[in-house]
């Protein structure tokens, strides 16, 4: 039996495994508009947890932070960094979202925004510049895949027919079973992707150097600068540092697709103990990034550092073992991914086509809609990926500063109750402005500062600043405001 | 919707300004502990570190907030 049949059979299987999972799950249940969204907000603590895992860690954490660690050095550290970070933010954050989202049954972000500011031009606003910055995002997990699959199956497989496959999957379970589908199909990943990385992380560089010290100190040998910031780029300093990771830890929870996970939670206090005990699982994270860093010792010259990982599990394991890494590195794109088209499609039809265009849209119909569009998007990201991977991270990395500018909306929107629509709608405006800017002109980082958090910072002053200068009393916006902001 | 407590936004604040402030501190290889790097060590550190801080938080936090199980207690892990 050759190396390329074993891995083969084992990725198969897996993803055989997970496509089960993710079918069988809805299976018993109604999918109407609250289920399909929001898994009738009944998940509790322990599948909340997993589908948080398994919505947070993608792609781009598995093989794009080892590539970052492999070619950037240094600056690598900041997701090692937001990792802790981004939960303490949620603690704050998402408990309150989700007991808005529970009084007046809320399913998507814009939702949140038209319950709050009571314009459906905003709500609209809101979900186009979600779906922008949620297409990148599939497109990543798309390339993503067809990359594991293909070096994981030593070529056998284009990454064309993987893609196209694995994501036919994927809309099928979407389309049958929603977020529930995703939560189940999580287990079968965290565990998989847990084990996947424990075994790596300790192996490749007990097996080349015998121990990770060891590495280490051969690494601050050979290379003593690859190891503290700016290591080997240019610009990436400790001001980028502080910025990014404030930037990111704010941005993170404001991506649309975790604020549906948020509301399938049955209660707050799921989501605070699920805030408090989640940065544990990121201790995958650098046992991720040793091998990263073993793969620069181990094959310096590799042309992709997002290929440093594959390509040392391939070079070091045995052929069914690379199987079951690009298996769960399979599912490590398919999890993220049906969730974010599940959020890009409901945000299309629900926040955006029928405030503008169909006021008159019945939440069944809405639901019709939102499943026929998870084809077209899915199609949509898949033509993108297959003709173009040029500026992928790019876009991530735009989509990231981009989707933190919800962050005043939303929480001044549960906090203040001074801040109003207009304040909020310039704001977000201004905010998407600069950083769409910057990042298109290329001028991220811009005086050694992250280009969202100059957004964000931007977007606050906005916000604030319109929302003093034209204040609206309070009365008459008293009807878009939870109970508990006029209490 | 009540705003959370004062020391419970303290606590969350701990490993943000751990982390963030003292960067130019702690971005260095040597000492090496346990085999890694110091900027390593220390922010894996801190990934076991923040859910200590927000347990805390959590326990300062739950008994203010309505528990839906109406069992009153909340503060278990």
């Amino acid at each position: 039996m050759s190396a390329s049949f074993v891995a083969l059979t084992v990725i198969c299987a897996i993803i055989g495994a997970g496509s089960f999972i993710g079918f069988y799950a809805g299976r018993r249940y109604k999918m109407d508009l609250e289920q399909w969204t929001v898994g009738n907000r009944g998940f509790g603590m322990l599948l909340v947890w997993l589908l948080m895992a398994g919505e947070t860690y993608t792609t781009f954490t598995f093989l794009g932070a080892s590539g970052r660690a492999y070619s950037w050095g240094g600056p690598v550290l900041y997701i090692l960094a937001y990792q802790p970070l981004i939960f303490v933010v949620s603690f704050y954050v998402m408990p309150q979202m989700w007991e808005a989202g529970k009084r007046y049954r809320l399913q998507t972000q814009a939702d949140f925004f038209r319950m709050r500011y009571g314009s459906k031009h905003l709500e609209a606003f809101v979900a186009l510049v979600g779906i922008v910055f949620l297409i990148p995002y599939i497109q990543l997990q798309l390339t993503g895949l067809g990359l594991i699959v293909e070096v994981a199956s030593f070529g056998a497989i284009h990454r064309t027919p993987a893609m196209m496959i694995s994501f036919s999957i994927v809309a099928g379970f979407v389309l049958t079973s929603g977020l529930r589908g995703a939560a189940w199909v999580s287990v079968l990943k965290d565990f998989l992707l847990l084990f996947a990385a424990v075994c790596i992380g300790i192996v490749v560089p007990y097996h080349y150097f015998g121990g990770t010290g060891a590495m280490f100190s051969a690494l601050a040998h050979a290379k003593p600068e690859h190891l503290v910031m700016p290591g080997a780029t240019k610009n990436f300093g400790h001001l980028w540092f502080v910025s990014t990771v404030l930037m990111t830890s704010l941005a993170f929870f404001m991506w649309p697709q975790y604020i549906g996970a948020c509301y399938s939670a049955k209660d707050g206090n799921t989501l605070r103990r699920n805030a408090v005990i989640m940065p544990l699982y990121s201790i995958t994270m650098p046992l991720v990034l040793i091998v990263g860093f073993t793969a620069l010792l181990v094959l310096p010259n590799l042309p992709d550092g997002d290929l440093a990982l594959l390509s040392i599990v391939r070079k070091t394991f045995p052929a069914w073992f690379l199987g079951i890494v690009g298996g769960a590195g399979a599912l490590t794109a398919m999890v993220p991914a049906s969730v974010q088209i599940l959020t890009a499609a409901t945000l299309f039809i629900k926040n955006f086509c029928r405030p503008i265009l169909a006021p008159s849209m019945t939440d069944a119909q809405v639901a019709r809609m939102a499943k026929a569009t998870v084809l077209g998007l899915t199609a949509v990201a898949m033509s993108f990926a297959i003709l173009s991977s040029a500026s992928l991270v790019a876009l991530l990395i735009i989509g990231y500063t981009g989707v933190a500018q919800f962050f005043p909306g939303v929480v001044l929107g549960l906090y203040s109750r001074r801040v109003t629509t207009a304040g909020v709608f310039a704001g977000l405006a201004t905010g998407v402005g600069i950083v769409a800017f910057l990042g298109l002109t290329r001028n991220d980082p811009l005086m050694g500062f992250n280009a969202g958090f100059i957004g964000l910072c931007f977007n606050f002053a906005v916000t604030t600043t319109v929302s003093l200068l034209r204040p609206v009393e309070l009365q008459s916006l008293d009807g878009h405001l939870p109970q508990g902001i006029r209490e | 919707m009540k705003r959370p407590s004062l020391g419970s936004i303290l606590l969350g604040l701990i490993p943000f300004a751990a982390i963030c402030f003292p960067v130019a501190l702690w971005d260095r290889v040597y000492p090496m502990i346990l085999g890694l790097p110091f900027n390593f060590f220390w922010l894996v550190s801190w990934l076991v570190l923040t859910p200590l801080c927000m347990w805390g938080a959590y326990r300062l936090e739950v008994p203010r907030s309505p528990d839906p199980r109406g069992d009153g207690k909340g503060g278990t892990l």
